[in-house]
């Protein structure tokens, strides 16, 4: 298994993963949040191209509110 | 005749634009604070706002299904207004604000580069580094700033689209405390003056707008309001008020009374 880093919490996932195969794993709507990859923004379209490797570091953030 | 140009020339106010964006509002209401995004959107359906800021944060792993602000507001409908809140860096701000960007696709962001919690005031040089890395990276730069006309010239100068100095601290609601710094930044500069932080209420609005600001940018004014929803509406008003008494001149001050009823011919 791949361990990464998503959201500053440890995570495994499938060697050959992808980021998509990550967003669904995390049950979250790709459509509403924004993914980095080592302080790089991967671009939505990339989501089912990129492959995930070993000790990525993930953030997946939304918009909140906020003044 | 003299009057009825007056009016049209009140009524035919330009619009408030921000580098190309065109609105109708001169208000611009922040999303944080409020009991729930439902209320949110209520109040600020009631504001008239066009324009919303909000901040990015990281999804909450454990609940993926927590509420989302976009499934309340609608970012077709409005213009987000991504900020920088919690950076203290132009690098955490480069960095959050180009994720916003992935996240909604818009340029147009709010810059706030903050110093001390106790009074939240903006670091400014910090600021200015800041917004020229955003500048340099497309971002067309809506910047929270002192009332420092100085610093203010500086943040035009480097490109910023507009300028938004704060009229008390962050939250505080304690109004306009500094008309002078304010009306000092107005008449100097040639991109919108939005009046950001210090509203607490609606005629801290309007004593904004007749400075001769461009705008007005508050939260807490709204969110903690007892009403929210009521008070967006008031807010929406006082701004009007503001825009169109500026607009309009108001009377010179004098020191003694002048009756308002004839002298002339009484009985």
């Amino acid at each position: 298994m791949l361990q990464l880093t998503v959201n500053g919490e440890a995570r495994s996932i499938a060697p050959g993963s992808r980021v998509a195969d990550l967003v669904r794993e995390l049950g979250l709507d790709g459509r509403k949040i924004a993914v980095e990859r080592n302080l790089e923004i991967v671009p939505r379209s990339r989501y089912p191209l990129d492959e995930l490797e070993q000790n990525d570091r993930i953030e997946i953030v939304a918009f909140v509110g906020g003044g | 005749m003299e009057d009825g140009s007056i009016m049209t020339q009140a009524s035919q106010d330009n619009p408030l634009v921000v580098a190309g964006h065109t609105f109708s509002s001169r208000l611009i209401i922040g999303t944080g604070k409020y009991a729930s995004y439902e209320q949110n959107a209520r109040a600020l359906e009631a504001s008239g706002a066009e324009m919303i800021t909000v901040a990015i944060r990281r999804v909450n792993l454990s609940n993926p299904d927590e509420p989302r602000l976009v499934d309340f507001i609608d970012p077709k409908q409005y213009v987000f207004l991504p900020n920088t809140a919690g950076c203290f860096t132009g690098e955490d701000a480069v960095r959050t604000l180009r994720l916003a960007r992935e996240a909604g696709g818009w340029n147009l962001v709010k810059l706030e580069v903050l110093s001390d919690p106790k009074h939240l005031y903006p670091d400014m040089v910090e600021t200015v580094r800041a917004a020229e890395l955003l500048i340099k990276d497309g971002f067309d730069v809506m910047v929270y700033c002192s009332d420092d006309p100085v610093f203010a010239k500086r943040l035009e100068e480097i490109g910023c689209c507009a300028i938004m100095p704060l009229g008390a601290p962050i939250g505080s609601g304690l109004g306009i405390q500094n008309p002078v710094n304010i009306r000092l930044i107005i008449e100097q500069s040639s991109v919108p003056v939005i009046v950001d932080a210090g509203v607490g209420t609606a005629s801290d609005a309007t004593v904004a707008m007749e400075l001769g600001c461009d705008g007005v940018l508050m939260n807490t004014a709204i969110a903690e309001a007892k009403d929210p929803v009521l008070m967006a509406s008031a807010m929406k008003h006082a701004v009007i008020a503001g825009r169109q008494s500026y607009l309009a001149g108001r009377m010179p001050k004098k020191r003694y009374a002048d009756p308002s009823s004839p002298l002339s011919g009484l009985i």
